[in-house]
């Protein structure tokens, strides 16, 4: 029973890292970039999230409709003043950029925040559970991984059912062309990074409301989205779930073996995949 | 080149022989400062040294061989753990565990460079950082070396570098500035080999030296297998100056590869002379703004931000490009016997671009 109970929570875990991982995913099909600042983004977004909770005395899912536009715009604003600008054949670029604006945004957040460990209240969400055959299934993590399945299969929508989308393929095939048909790549690019933090912050409001956070966290983040995206093979966002899933499985399973080994059995698990199929499970694209 | 030539070839000028003249001048000056430094400064420069071949190191690996890593730390953590395995429970003397763990380090990377060459690169980068992560995890769960609160090194150990104080502090400095050397010599050399010459070829197009015959992933992996040894060995040398470990000093990505790769970048990348430049901005930057704390950390990551975006060869590059001047020289410039014209005829065919 405790494994089945691992397994399944492992599996709603696996939600919030597809979150993670969705927002890496969108930008690097739509421009091939990296984002090294995305875990970072996403404790900004958890303390924006903090901070509008206060302010407005505000439950945080709601707080989602404040958060939701204020990253997005945080998104295009950077790409289009700072990261477009590093884009281009040579991958040094936007790799120390973002590396920077990363190690920018942690020691912001300590200055401004503190190095104390925060955490948004949901009430009672948070402790309410459903109970399925004696496994006591947590609403809060259920809504996380419904969430994460939405959020996928609106992105999937996205990109293969609306102009936007058409656009997002276009530039990502071939920039030049897509410029010649009237596409403003910058443009493109900007509103992609706007929709990956989109999903930050909603990935940074489950973040909060599962877990204390403090401006340190942001690295293990983006280590969790980028194995969930490797693991589910490049490109695909069904397969980023996938891999979301698997890592989160794997976690909840080295929990149960031995506590020390939460975190250190998804990695072996996403070394292991690597070693054994280097493009991932369900690869759409090359790296 | 028989007879009377049309032109020479050559590798240094004469401001490159005078700048390796005052180069080797002050390393004089360096190798005698125990004898008229104090403590205090011995143990910064030691720390500058340890910083540079750090810095040298990540440069040969992501400026020449664009193998952009930021998991150099598992390198430094092991060097420093195996350090202490070794005089601890090995009973093995430090300068003998030195050579062991240079070995070990070279052997370690090897399996790493299998698994993460895989990976192609930013990802490539997010799987140094993965195998980082897996070290520091992992050597928090050996209880013999202390788990996650770490370990010191004993007395005895310290002791059997040399008995005194002094004679410590002097050892550890000139085991850093022997490293600093080492690693720079061998950036040179290796730079200037036929496998030296195949790297840069492949920085600059993979597609063109792959089809001139050379082996990329080889030529990678050699670079990527030497840097491995040579920073694990400098990992062991930090931890033997500071005499505690723990997993998160060991494997800090702040300390071992942010800082490191902020000094190459202002620096300038790709090039030898960048990490000594920025190294020495580095700690200038340290020394006079490290009482701000956090905020001297976000003014080094702006200043890295903008001479990316703006300068992406660094002050180096700047330098270079201004003057042509290059303190270790890489490339060949042919110059025209009497009669050409001197000014523009000193045509550079620089291997470096």
């Amino acid at each position: 029973m405790d494994w089945l109970n691992a397994i399944v929570q492992g599996t709603l875990l696996g939600g919030l890292y597809a979150l993670f991982a969705a927002g890496l995913s969108i930008i690097f099909g739509v421009m091939r970039l990296v984002n090294i600042a995305h875990g970072d983004l996403i404790v900004l977004a958890a303390y924006l999230g903090l901070t509008i909770t206060m302010l407005l005395g505000i439950h945080p899912l709601v707080a989602l409709l404040v958060l939701v536009p204020v990253m997005a715009l945080i998104g295009y604003g950077l790409q289009r003043l700072i990261l477009n600008r590093t884009l281009g054949e040579d991958i040094l670029p936007p790799l120390l950029v973002t590396f920077g604006l990363s190690v920018i945004i942690q020691n912001a957040l300590l200055e401004v925040y503190t190095a104390d460990p925060q955490k948004l209240q949901a009430g009672a969400l948070e402790i309410a559970s459903l109970n399925i055959g004696g496994l006591a299934i947590g609403y809060l993590p259920l809504l996380m991984f419904v969430t994460a399945v939405i959020v996928i299969a609106g992105l999937q929508f996205i990109f293969y059912r609306t102009a936007l989308g058409r656009a997002f393929r276009a530039v990502s095939d071939n920039q030049d062309i897509a410029q010649l048909m009237g596409l403003n790549r910058r443009h493109i690019f900007a509103v992609a990074m706007a929709l990956s933090l989109a999903v930050v912050a909603i990935a940074a409001i489950f973040l909060g409301t599962r877990t204390s956070f403090d401006p340190a966290v942001g690295g293990g983040r983006l280590i969790f989205g980028f194995e969930a995206v490797i693991i589910g093979g490049l490109g695909n966002l069904w397969g980023t779930l996938a891999g979301g899933i698997i890592l989160g499985v794997a976690q909840a399973i080295g929990a149960q073996l031995h506590p020390g080994w939460q975190i250190l059995a998804g990695h072996i698990v996403f070394l292991a995949i690597l070693a054994v199929r280097p493009r991932g499970l369900f690869p759409r694209m090359d790296g | 080149m028989t007879g009377p030539a049309s032109h020479q070839i050559e590798r240094s000028t004469l401001a490159t022989r005078l700048g390796l003249l005052a180069g080797a001048a002050v390393l004089l000056a360096l190798a005698l400062a125990p004898a008229y430094l104090g403590r205090a400064d011995l143990r910064l420069l030691g720390e500058i040294f340890l910083y540079l071949s750090l810095a040298s190191l990540w440069n040969l690996l992501a400026g020449y061989a664009g193998l952009v890593s930021v998991g150099q730390q598992a390198f430094v953590g092991i060097g420093g753990y195996l350090l202490f395995a070794l005089t601890i429970f090995g009973g093995v003397h430090p300068l003998i565990a030195l050579l062991i763990i240079f070995v070990a380090g070279g052997l370690v990377s090897m399996p790493i460079a299998a698994l993460i060459f895989r990976l192609r690169g930013a990802y490539f980068a997010i799987g140094t950082w993965v195998v980082a992560e897996v070290c520091r995890l992992g050597f928090a769960q050996l209880g013999a070396l202390g788990g996650g609160s770490g370990i010191s090194l004993p007395v005895k150990v310290v002791k059997s570098i040399a008995s005194s104080r002094a004679g410590r502090e002097a050892a550890s400095y000139w085991l850093a500035l022997g490293v600093a050397v080492l690693v720079i010599a061998i950036a040179w050399l290796f730079l200037r080999s036929r496998r030296g010459l195949a790297l840069t070829a492949i920085r600059d197009n993979e597609l063109a030296a792959a089809s001139l015959g050379i082996d990329i992933w080889r030529t990678k992996f050699v670079v990527y297998s030497m840097v491995g040894a040579l920073t694990t060995l400098v990992g062991a040398l930090i931890f033997l100056q500071k005499l505690r470990i723990s997993p998160d000093a060991a494997f800090s990505v702040n300390d071992w590869t942010a800082f490191v790769i902020f000094i190459v970048v202002i620096g300038g990348i790709g090039t030898l002379e960048g990490p000594i430049i920025g190294t020495i901005v580095f700690f200038l930057l340290r020394e006079t703004l490290a009482d701000l704390g956090t905020i001297y950390l976000i003014v080094l990551g702006i200043v890295a931000t903008i001479v990316m975006l703006f300068a992406p060869k660094g002050l180096w590059g700047a330098i270079k490009h201004f003057t042509g001047f290059q303190l270790f020289p890489l490339g060949y410039r042919v110059r025209l016997a009497k009669g050409g014209k001197q000014d523009s005829a000193s045509m550079k065919r620089d291997a470096e671009g």
